[in-house]
């Protein structure tokens, strides 16, 4: 087992060099003028080159990188041509908003989809089932920023129960991680219920049945938690995506976190933020795999993890 | 003679003309081919037909868009601002007076062109990559698998954010950066049924035959391969439309005025409170072509997962 995540670790140290040498040099392949774009339209040829040497700009593009790498350890990301602020500072500001946006949508997804899955595959054809799996489809169906739009014009604009965009109180933070858990929710139902179904064809199920256990404790004590090992799976992988989502929903409720952030450089041409933000959410995504992937490890006993060929 | 022949069956020897026999073939075909029983299985199940119809409804209206577009697309009309549906404008109109439901029209085209092109892009690369990976193993394999490994670290719509960066806005540019996006997830699916198929009897047969490898991967391995590209490929048609809109919606896909889904909703957001039309209608049609790809992904998967037929 430890020598599984030892070696999960180690695979996890080419990717994060790979992420930021691909970011890095995409951001070099971009037109433009990094140095003329940080001096500011009005400079002098001058102060354009003295900006350029300052930076290192005037360096090979894999020396650049070297710096920069070893620089970001220190947590200097560099300076924002926009603001002129330093970029951690930005990132800083900013990332544990996105962080507590995902994070909401994920656990109400998880808090609505699994016990809808669950009830739907009891239940089998039932009128619930029915009704929530049609939501579910429509939930993974609907584009994120059209629902944002949807509900803000509903609660927000003719109810008038949320605030329509803005961060603040727990009620600003309703309708965006409604929006972005919606999908989530559908996928997570969905999920389930197909593996709770598949569970409960398993003999040990009808064994239990056959004891003369109540069917509450056989759906919830016995066929749960195997039926919860490929919802845990796709977890990880929908916390990426709600965090990529989060471009989109932040950019609709003015909800200032790391993905409107990152679209706005984009716009702004606002390289080095542009940079910053790809890499962190990269980075970020690789970490909540691992983790994805060590906490499966433990929890699925029929996966053993000896001689590394677990891949 | 020439078209007659004379046929053993179980009543003896009898004479039958050319074109009976050949009806009859194609009778045998469509009753025992594989993708015949496939075809069954799929217009059996009630979600698949559902998506098909919605399918074909899209499709026809983006065909047939110039006759049955009531105005011309672009053509913008002071007068007529801001219109809610109506006799005249059946579906409204926008800020510039133009008609919505004709806009909508050629939208479709552009969503479904993304759907398919961008999904041809990734196949076009990912198919040939995941099988010369699985094929050959080794360090070639070594080396694609962490490059993918470096892909998938970008969460969701992330990586297509990120190369629309470095190729510029516009729709075409959309469809690559969808596209390429979608790059690892064919690389992954057909390496692993690559895997389980290389070691098929008539594949090392072929390779003892002395068959080239381009052949063996492309003949005999490929094929075998074909029934995961599918599922997946019509899940992705949904993914990359869902994609390209809200990269159109943040300003990154098509430019005005072109008539695309995302942009149109983009644009309406302005105006939700006078003309809540201009966002609801673009958003549902994104939905309901979404959801038609996934309803009838789902239902390939069942049809072409033998396991499931029966049921």
């Amino acid at each position: 087992m430890y020598q599984y995540i030892a070696r999960r670790l180690i695979l996890t140290i080419p990717v994060v060099l790979g992420v930021s040498i691909i970011v890095f040099a995409i951001i070099r392949m971009l037109p433009g003028d990094p140095a003329r774009a940080m001096a500011g339209p009005q400079a002098s040829p001058q102060y354009i080159e003295s900006v350029r040497a300052r930076y290192g700009l005037d360096q090979p593009i894999p020396v650049q990188y070297v710096t920069f790498m070893s620089r970001a350890v220190q947590g200097d990301l560099g300076v924002s041509v926009f603001s002129r602020r330093p970029v951690m500072t930005e990132i800083g500001e900013r990332f544990p908003r996105t962080l507590l946006l995902a994070s909401v949508s994920l656990l109400l997804a998880t808090a609505i989809g699994v016990p809808a899955g669950i009830i739907s595959a009891t239940r089998r054809n039932s009128l619930f089932d029915n009704a929530s799996m049609i939501a579910a489809l429509v939930g993974v169906a609907a584009p994120v920023f059209w629902l944002a739009l949807m509900l803000q014009l509903l609660f927000a604009v003719q109810l008038g129960w949320f605030p329509s965009s803005g961060i603040g109180t727990p009620a600003h933070l309703v309708l965006p991680s409604v929006t972005l858990g919606a999908a989530s929710a559908g996928l997570f139902a969905r999920i389930t219920r197909s593996s709770m179904l598949e569970v409960l064809r398993e003999d040990y199920v009808t064994t239990a049945r056959a004891k003369g256990l109540a069917e509450n404790v056989v759906v919830y004590k016995h066929a749960l938690k195997s039926a919860m090992i490929p919802v845990v799976t796709v977890l990880g992988l929908q916390f990426g995506i709600l965090l990529g989502g989060a471009v989109l929903t932040e950019t609709v409720f003015a909800w200032p976190g790391i993905g409107r952030l990152l679209v706005d450089s984009i716009l702004r041409r606002d390289y080095p933020v542009v940079q910053a933000t790809v890499m962190m959410l990269a980075f970020l995504f690789v970490i909540i795999n691992l983790v994805v992937d060590i906490a499966y490890a433990f929890l699925d006993p029929r996966i053993q993890y000896q001689g590394g060929q677990s891949e | 003679m020439g078209t007659v022949e004379q046929v053993e069956t179980s009543e003896g020897i009898v004479v039958r003309s050319r074109r009976e026999l050949w009806w009859e073939r194609l009778r045998h075909w469509f009753r025992n081919s594989e993708w015949s029983q496939v075809a069954r299985h799929l217009l059996r199940n009630r979600g698949a037909l559902i998506g098909l119809v919605i399918i074909g409804t899209f499709v026809l209206a983006a065909v047939f868009a110039p006759y049955l577009a009531t105005h011309n697309p672009l053509e913008t009309s002071l007068t007529t601002r801001l219109m809610g549906p109506g006799s005249e404008h059946w579906l409204g109109s926008d800020e510039l007076g133009r008609d919505l439901f004709s806009r909508m029209l050629y939208g479709g085209r552009i969503s479904l062109n993304i759907g398919l092109i961008s999904v041809l892009i990734g196949v076009a690369i990912g198919v040939p990559v995941g099988a010369v990976s699985g094929y050959y193993g080794g360090k070639l394999d070594i080396i694609t698998q962490r490059f993918i490994d470096i892909m998938i670290a970008f969460p969701g719509i992330l990586l297509a954010i990120v190369v629309v960066t470095v190729l510029g806005v516009g729709v075409q540019n959309v469809m690559i950066a969808v596209g390429i996006a979608s790059v690892p997830i064919y690389a992954r699916l057909v390496r692993g049924s690559v895997l389980s198929v290389k070691e098929q009897s008539y594949v090392k047969a072929a390779r003892a035959a002395g068959i080239s490898d381009f052949a063996i991967i492309f003949r005999h391995v490929l094929p075998n391969c074909l029934a995961p590209i599918i599922v997946q490929s019509t899940f992705q048609i949904a993914t990359a439309i869902l994609w390209a809109a809200g990269l159109s919606f943040l300003g990154l896909g098509a430019q005005a005025p072109m008539p695309e889904w995302g942009r149109i909703l983009s644009q309406g957001r302005g105006y939700m409170r006078m003309a809540p039309h201009l966002t609801t209608f673009p958003g549902l049609a994104i939905l309901l072509m979404v959801l038609g790809f996934n309803l009838l992904g789902d239902g390939l998967r069942d049809a072409l997962d033998p396991k499931s037929r029966g049921r």
